[in-house]
């Protein structure tokens, strides 16, 4: 099926995006407004079901990595990731059919809408992680064991690379993440292209219209004055963890990434425990104690879906903005079943992580 | 500190009210009201403060401040602005998201007078992203000029990290163009680029009406016996003091200095540095917090006029509960409807036929109003007791820490927050809390800020170096270096940056330097 995109889906998928960034990924309203720019100028986007791509149609799967501190200041042009696609058709010398998102959570969700439009292509309704997450080897082709390379990097100063070949999905990782670094802590990316056999085998399929569906359920009940955490939760299928208000933000940064713990306080059926949100870039742990500390319950892990709230406008909270005093709510959703299978976990789960947990359902 | 005995006059311009007030500052830091005065708001808002100076006593008062909504409201109206050139340092990038985008498009067309991006910008480590491209420069103001433009943005990316490149750039556009009025990003701080931009864009559409609103408050003062023993200031969002000419330059600064004031005042008169304050109206109850007197600030990006900035504003929770909130049977409920203005004619106490809160505080003997009748309320002592369980909720959803803070009331329907509460020391009602605002602005002190990315340096160096800037820019600005504080430090290590990158931002206040 082909669905065609207009501004509110546009508006509806910023909102959607951040809620399922969790935490991380980047606040979409730059590339928002980059992308609401065109479709009011009257690009329209064709978004396309991954069951509709031919086994061998060659798919470009797109995102900008770097600091999102950087992306704030260095406005990103719309035909950047463009430019990233066209060297990796150059290099293999095999034009793209479409493009998808490497991460719908966050920023990176508007990426292959920017190229699309510069391009001419449709946008597949799937990506790699069905979230964020914090490095760029915890994908589902990943963990389906697909060959990373090759990948190519644009800095928009004419500073183009390929990297032609790495034994790993993490040295994939390292050696994109170098460059990125030389180029002032940015860069947008086109990772190593996809038969539509394996974005059908080995993607999230139909993640662009999910985060479309919660951004909508967002703003209907904005509109209508009803809770606007209710509808998220109704679209996925998630449950309510906590509701308090923020009383520590403890951060630290290790290796590149952003760390630490966020701890609330429980407000209205939460009074007298506490929740301690681990993350790293993302929300990874949520743990409820009672206010003594003494006992906690796990929540939720990662591979599932941490979100953290504003209690009142149901607006996604994120890991370098959560402060002092906000008033939230945690919720949890499931995650695909391909990031739960024990494959899946050893790229993704809590271990995965630095935790020596067992990966928790919030739903189980 | 002052050793001495100062008086000091604030004005607050509202929508509705012009209040003045007269504020004692003893040597000991201490603060009394002297005098005070309600005045309506007059079209010419001049009106009003000429009222407002002719009726407290200006004996010993050596610095007057003005708080005003007037540039706010200018760019909510669309009233008084002029056209705008916009010079934006950042290509090869940044051209898919020229200035004034995400801007209301009527707003835009009344400001956007041209726009020119040129190479430039700066790397978050300080390298430049490009070198200054300063024939582009010249090119843009010869362009700008034909255009007729006077006032102009020179935005470039991480100018907070080095300031030169929109520094020189503001100097080119100046050789250019007599008279041109620049108005830097850098100056208005915060990490950003978009967001700093709409500010410097919101600025240099003021210029024209800032140099003559400053001018006319100027003149205002100087037709009394004001105008030689007194200086004037302006009230800038952060609660603090801005002098003729920066708000002459930076008007933008102005911005919701009010909901600032308020908290400021409450504080003062409330003489709590620490803690929360409530403003109980007709129909609903504002909670802040307090620390080290200044009101904590939300987190949001703020919008004016439908322009998304970086200026911040207090952190309120508005619950709907005030003097009007009606009063619901089966099962009982109070609010968030109220009758709010109308409560002198629809309320029961006023021969009107609608239950309100004011009337079960009447019926209960906990308020009286003369005038008013005692209206008979059924379960008037349970509506009393769930408004002050809907006031102690509040206070609990705004407080920080499990110890007992005091509790600041002000505000008409102020006899709703009970006299104990649950996890609150003392609740302490102040006199002259109906001239908060004006209160608030005539004990502005002077700060300095800085926001920017510093790298290969432990955390407390960073934070000792943020503060350090901070303190330079108050003193700048005329603070007394002996007495400054440091209000706030943040501080966000930055993922994906190599050599230990972080963000601070420090905010230090300090008294006006005497003379």
């Amino acid at each position: 099926m082909t669905r065609t995109l207009g501004p509110t889906d546009i508006d509806d998928l910023a909102i959607g995006a951040w809620v399922i960034g969790t935490g991380g990924g980047g606040n979409p309203y730059i590339n928002h407004l980059n992308v609401q720019r065109m479709a009011q100028a009257g690009t329209t986007f064709e978004l396309i079901d991954a069951a509709d791509l031919d086994d061998d149609a060659a798919v470009a799967v797109v995102s900008t990595m770097g600091a999102p501190i950087v992306m704030q200041e260095r406005l990103q042009n719309s035909v950047d990731v463009a430019r990233a696609v066209e060297i990796m058709a150059d290099y293999t010398g095999r034009p793209f059919d479409a493009v998808m998102a490497t991460e719908i959570g966050g920023s990176n969700a508007f990426q292959p809408f920017m190229a699309a439009a510069h391009l001419g292509l449709p946008i597949v309704d799937a990506d790699a992680m069905g979230r964020a997450y914090p490095e760029a080897q915890m994908t589902s082709f990943a963990i389906a064991g697909l060959r990373p390379w090759p990948l190519s990097l644009v800095d928009p100063r004419g500073v183009e690379a390929v990297v032609s070949h790495v034994p790993t999905w993490k040295w994939m990782e390292r050696a994109s993440r170098a460059v990125t670094i030389e180029t002032g802590s940015m860069a947008a990316t086109c990772k190593a292209p996809r038969t539509g056999h394996e974005v059908k085998t080995a993607s999230v399929t139909g993640s662009v219209s999910y985060s479309i569906e919660i951004g909508a359920a967002v703003r209907q009940a904005r509109a209508a004055h009803t809770d606007p955490i209710d509808a998220i939760c109704e679209v996925t299928g998630g449950r309510r963890l906590f509701a308090g208000k923020v009383v520590d933000v403890d951060r630290r940064t290790t290796g590149g990434f952003l760390r630490g713990t966020t701890v609330l306080e429980g407000l209205d059926e939460d009074r007298g425990f506490r929740l301690d949100l681990d993350f790293q870039n993302e929300w990874l742990v949520a743990r409820r104690s009672s206010a003594d500390g003494d006992t906690f319950d796990v929540l939720a892990t990662v591979p599932h879906l941490i979100c953290l709230l504003d209690t009142v406008s149901g607006e996604a909270i994120g890991t370098e903005t959560v402060r002092y005093g906000q008033r939230a709510t945690a919720i949890g959703i499931t995650a695909p079943p391909l990031f739960s299978s024990p494959q899946g976990l050893a790229y993704v789960g809590p271990k995965a992580v630095g935790y020596d947990l067992e990966p928790t359902d919030p739903l189980a | 500190m002052t050793n001495r005995t100062v008086r000091r006059l604030g004005i607050d311009v509202g929508g509705t009210n012009t209040d003045a007030a007269v504020v004692e500052i003893g040597a000991d830091g201490s603060a009394s009201v002297i005098a005070s005065v309600k005045t309506p708001t007059t079209d010419d808002v001049l009106g009003g403060i000429r009222n407002a100076l002719a009726q407290v006593p200006h004996e010993g008062v050596e610095v007057v401040v003005i708080g005003t909504t007037h540039f706010t409201n200018a760019v909510i109206q669309r009233r008084g602005l002029n056209p705008v050139g916009f010079l934006r340092l950042c290509r090869p990038t940044g051209s898919s998201l020229p200035p004034t985008v995400g801007w209301p498009e009527d707003l835009a067309s009344e400001v956007c007078g041209a726009v020119a991006m040129v190479e430039g910008g700066i790397e978050y480590d300080g390298r430049p992203f490009m070198d200054l491209d300063e024939s582009g420069v010249i090119e843009a103001g010869r362009r700008f000029a034909a255009a007729g433009l006077t006032s102009f943005v020179v935005a470039g990316s991480f100018a907070p990290v080095d300031t030169s490149q929109e520094d020189r750039a503001a100097e080119l556009l100046a050789e250019c163009v007599p008279g041109a009025r620049v108005t830097v990003s850098h100056r208005l701080g915060r990490l950003g680029l978009l967001e700093r931009e709409n500010a410097a864009g919101l600025n240099a559409a003021l210029v024209d009406l800032a140099s003559s609103t400053i001018d006319a408050f100027a003149a205002a003062l100087a037709t009394t016996d004001l105008g030689h023993q007194a200086r004037l200031y302006l009230s800038q969002n952060d609660g603090t003091l801005l002098d003729l000419a920066d708000a002459a330059r930076y008007p933008v600064l102005t911005f919701a200095s009010g909901p600032t004031n308020s908290m400021r005042g409450a504080a003062l008169l409330g003489g709590v540095d620490d803690g929360l304050v409530v403003d109980v109206g007709g129909t609903t109850a504002d909670f802040g917090a307090l620390v080290a007197g200044y009101p904590r600030q939300a987190n949001a990006a703020v919008e004016f006029g439908g322009v998304r900035t970086l200026f911040r504003l207090p952190d309120l929770l508005s619950i709907g509960l005030g003097g009007g909130s009606r009063i619901r049977t089966e099962p009982l409920r109070l609010g968030p409807d109220s009758v709010g203005q109308h409560l002198t004619s629809m309320a029961l106490g006023f021969g009107g036929a609608t239950p309100t809160l004011t009337d079960a505080a009447l019926a209960t003997g906990r308020l009286t109003i003369p005038g008013a009748a005692i209206p008979d309320v059924p379960d008037a002592a349970r509506v009393v007791a769930l408004a002050a369980e809907m006031v102690a909720d509040g206070a609990d959803r705004m407080k920080l820490s499990a110890d007992a803070v005091p509790l600041v009331a002000v505000g008409g329907g102020a006899f709703a927050v009970p006299d104990a509460l649950p996890g609150i020391s003392e609740v302490i009602r102040p006199s002259h809390a109906g001239v908060a605002n004006a209160v608030g602005a005539a004990l502005a002190q002077v700060s300095g800020e800085t926001d920017r990315v510093f790298r290969n340096m432990g955390r407390q160096a960073a934070i000792d170096a943020a503060v350090a800037e901070a303190i330079e820019a108050a003193t700048s600005s005329g603070a007394d270096p002996t007495g400054i504080e440091v209000l706030e430090v943040e501080d966000l290590p930055l993922a994906y940056l190599p050599g230990d990158s972080r963000r601070v931002r420090a905010r230090v206040v300090g008294p006006l330097r005497a003379g």
